[in-house]
């Protein structure tokens, strides 16, 4: 089992790296290193949620939502430090998820993508229907700044990158905890079989609303950096394409891996970036240009999922055991989730059926 | 589903594991490492005084600035022209002297009208390539989430592509300019000509849910009495089935609908109501309005339901407002340089009205940027604007003053007939205040000069 001082190691040794790269690069890449700081936050809480309980949501961008309009409200309205800000925007959106969990501890499979989506798609637009609370379209100023003890000249990008950083790591920290424990064991015991699980004692629909809040709180916080970071929080910024791109990232890395949650953001804020610049240096025509970066990030996610079923981490693991030999092997919680109980237990008699 | 069972050699993977987050991260942190921006400070001789790298973006050969915009997504069809008029517009320039000797350098990224990425592709240009100033960026959710950054990064935020009347708060944002009319103002007019040519009619309004179209109905409240208003629906441009709001403009029944929306959904709209035998008069607002980005919509959107429409026939009748000289009126000499331009360095795309608007806007910049001096700083090309501008292509004077950030006050109505924008009456100026009157412009419009180059 891996211990907590040696998983504090690689958050410090992250840490310190994250510092000295903001240091170094330019403020550009401070500002990246928070957009990977902010997507890792809640994809990890997704990968979670999906990887390890089985429940899929299409509407985290929603929760993102919360936390960031939580986090506008009280630095406007109250001028909280940012410290208590976070704290009770992780329990405003960890509310919410209870509620939705409670009622997606119901729902099976497309159902609960259903339910979900409509509640990524509805969520934003009351931002239209209030908008003397949410400032509707045009959203909400967040003023943040850098403390005064870092000096005039310190770059705000930099401070930045490193709260989004900071947050990231102790979440991450805390999922890992919790990843090992009882409670992840539960979460995994109840996704490959839930009746299984139930009759070893697991209290099935407590574990998926707890898995739901946990996940729910990780956007929430995520939202509340993406606040301070973006300097604005207007529903333009949680729109479906969020949603996805969470998912997206969290089966790019691959589901149910935190470190896996990693690389699928550094794909997914990367990758565009780095497209653009190539299209752009090449002088492609615009309407080509433009379009390289779509056209690349599908190339991407096609190319993952045939060279890597199982996301970058699950491909990286393979190469590993080139080099480690064939001993240590997979164990079966780290495969992606069967999307139902039903189809693993279907396909478990199917894998009986045949050897 | 495979599910071995064997012993699991945690520890020794747990190692890798960590070893490998550490190498991959410090790659990732090398291969980020881009140059920053290397100012050369040599200095080319010239006549009066040497250029120098006077501030960011620009050095001695070339002036650095970028702009976000909408070259895919909802927003592209149509504005996506504009930033390569713009570029086509600097080209011509640069081949002609550039400003004081130095090139223009235009770099225009794509955020697909959605604000998380222009907050980001605008950090690019500021943090990264360190641009001298942002040019046009498009579009008005998506500009207002990068506002607040380059007023604090002070950098010069120019010619903000929509007419939102929030680019005009001196105080709050003084670094950050409109140039077409406003939409406040937009609305005045238009309302003006409903209130006085439709009287009696039942008028209804259908927008944008957001400043754009808040900002429209708000000036077409100032003219328009309520008594003839039967009906407002709104839109968000991220949800194309406008189906119900067109059902329920068509059982007010509306017999005029005025329309503040972008092409996409002003042909939407027209689409919608087709389908349902519903044909009232159509008042659309300037940037939804282009004839030829219209036609071209409609019929692909009919083509993609399965029906054959003709585009030209649909547009007919249109009312809409102009603040630049209409594409038709090849006589007038900016038409005439504009159609130079793009003929030589923008030719694969249509000459249409956001080819005239990109061409124009640049051309204002131009402008700016030889007022700011030979070697100027950030400040000098806000200074320069809030000194005020020659008219250039517009048909009314600009507004900018140190108090006063808006652009073109003033529009004319126009009718699309056949597909070609044909101007109705005077040219009609007025202000953003409810009270303030509309009156007929009566000061001369300039003309282009013979170069096309905009005097120093």
């Amino acid at each position: 089992m891996q211990s907590l001082p040696r998983r504090l190691g690689v958050a410090v040794v992250v840490a310190v790296i994250v510092v000295l790269a903001s240091i170094k690069l330019n403020t550009f890449r401070d500002y990246q290193i928070a957009e990977i700081a902010i997507e890792v936050t809640a994809v990890a809480g997704l990968t979670l949620l999906t990887g390890l309980s089985g429940q899929i949501s299409l509407g985290h961008g929603a929760f993102m939502a919360i936390g960031a309009y939580t986090t506008a409200l009280l630095l406007m309205h109250l001028s909280w430090p940012f410290i208590a800000v976070l704290v009770l925007a992780a329990a405003v959106t960890a509310a919410a998820g209870a509620i939705v969990g409670a009622a997606a501890a119901r729902l099976r499979g497309p159902y609960l993508a259903g339910a979900t989506l409509m509640l990524g798609v509805a969520l934003p637009s009351l931002a239209y229907a209030y908008q003397g609370i949410f400032g509707g379209d045009q959203g909400l100023n967040v003023a943040f700044t850098a403390p005064g003890f870092l000096g005039a000249t310190f770059p705000l990008t930099r401070w930045q990158a490193w709260v989004s950083a900071l947050v990231a790591l102790i979440t991450l920290m805390l999922l890992a905890n919790l990843y090992y424990s009882r409670i992840g064991r539960n979460w995994r015991a109840v996704r490959d079989d839930d009746v299984a699980a139930a009759l070893d004692g697991v209290n099935v629909a407590a574990a998926r609303i707890l898995a739901f809040v946990v996940s729910a709180t990780c956007a929430g916080i995520a939202g509340a950096l993406l606040a301070i970071v973006t300097g604005l929080v207007a529903p333009g910024a949680f729109t479906l394409t969020l949603s996805i791109s969470l998912l997206t990232a969290a089966v790019i890395g691959g589901l149910g891996s935190l470190p896996g949650a990693l690389w699928g953001s550094l794909v997914i804020v990367l990758v565009p970036t780095y497209v653009t610049d190539v299209a752009t240096s090449h002088g492609l025509s615009s309407s080509v240009g433009s379009n390289i970066p779509v056209a690349a990030y599908g190339a991407v996610l096609i190319l993952v999922m045939l060279v890597f079923p199982q996301g970058i981490q699950g491909g990286l693991r393979r190469i590993l055991t080139l080099f480690t030999g064939p001993g240590p092997k997979t164990p079966t919680w780290r495969h992606p989730p069967t999307p139902s109980a039903e189809q693993a237990r279907a396909s478990q008699h199917e894998k009986e059926g045949t050897s | 589903m495979k599910r071995p069972q064997h012993l699991i050699h945690r520890a020794r993977r747990r190692r890798w594991q960590a070893a490998a987050i550490v190498t991959v991260a410090a790659l990732a942190a090398a291969a980020c490492s881009s140059s920053s921006s290397s100012n050369s400070t040599s200095s080319s001789g010239s006549s009066s005084s040497a250029l120098t790298a006077s501030a960011p973006g620009i050095t001695p050969t070339q002036i650095l600035i970028g702009s976000h915009q909408p070259l895919t997504g909802p927003a592209a069809p149509g504005y996506d022209l504009i930033a390569p008029a713009s570029a086509a517009y600097f080209s011509y320039v640069n081949a002609h002297g550039g400003v004081y000797g130095r090139k223009i350098v235009y770099k225009y990224l794509n955020d697909a009208y959605d604000p998380t990425t222009t907050a980001s592709v605008v950090r690019q240009l500021v943090l990264q390539d360190n641009v001298y100033a942002l040019f046009d960026g498009l579009g008005t959710p998506t500009h207002l989430a990068v506002v607040q950054f380059l007023n604090s990064e002070k950098v010069p935020d120019v010619f903000v592509a929509s007419g939102c009347e929030c680019w005009n708060s001196p105080t709050a944002d003084p670094e950050t300019f409109g140039w077409q009319i406003d939409y406040v103002r937009e609305g005045k007019i238009l309302g003006q000509y409903v209130k006085q040519h439709f009287a009696g009619k039942k008028v209804a309004y259908f927008y944008q849910d957001d400043e754009f179209g808040q900002d429209g109905v708000k000036g077409l409240n100032d003219e328009i009495p309520a008594s003839m208003v039967v009906s407002k629906q709104s839109y968000v441009d991220t949800n194309v089935n406008i189906a119900p709001q067109v059902a329920a403009l068509r059982a007010s029944g509306a017999q005029v609908v005025i329309s503040f929306s972008i092409p996409a959904f002003t042909a939407l709209l027209k689409l919608n109501s087709l389908k349902l035998g519903f044909s009232p008069q159509l008042v659309v607002s300037n940037v939804g309005s282009d004839a030829i980005t219209l036609s071209g919509l409609l019929e692909a959107y009919a083509k993609q339901g399965g029906a054959t429409v003709n585009g030209n026939a649909l547009t007919n009748g249109i009312i809409t407002d102009g603040y630049l000289p209409t594409l038709g009126d090849t006589s007038n000499s900016w038409i005439s340089l504009f159609s130079k331009v793009h003929q030589q360095y923008d030719a694969s795309a249509p000459f249409d009205g956001n080819v005239l608007y990109g061409e124009g806007v640049a051309y204002a910049f131009v402008q700016a940027m030889f007022k700011a001096g030979r070697n100027p700083t950030r400040a000098d090309l806000v200074s320069a604007i809030e000194g005020g501008l020659p008219q250039g292509a517009a048909v009314a004077p600009y507004a900018f003053s140190s108090s006063d950030h808006a652009g073109v006050t003033g529009a004319y109505i126009g009718v699309i007939k056949n597909g070609v924008l044909a101007q109705e009456g005077p040219v009609l100026t007025t202000d953003t205040s409810a009270s303030g009157a509309i009156t007929t412009y009566t000061g001369t419009e300039q003309q282009a000069s013979a170069s096309g180059i905009p005097s120093p």
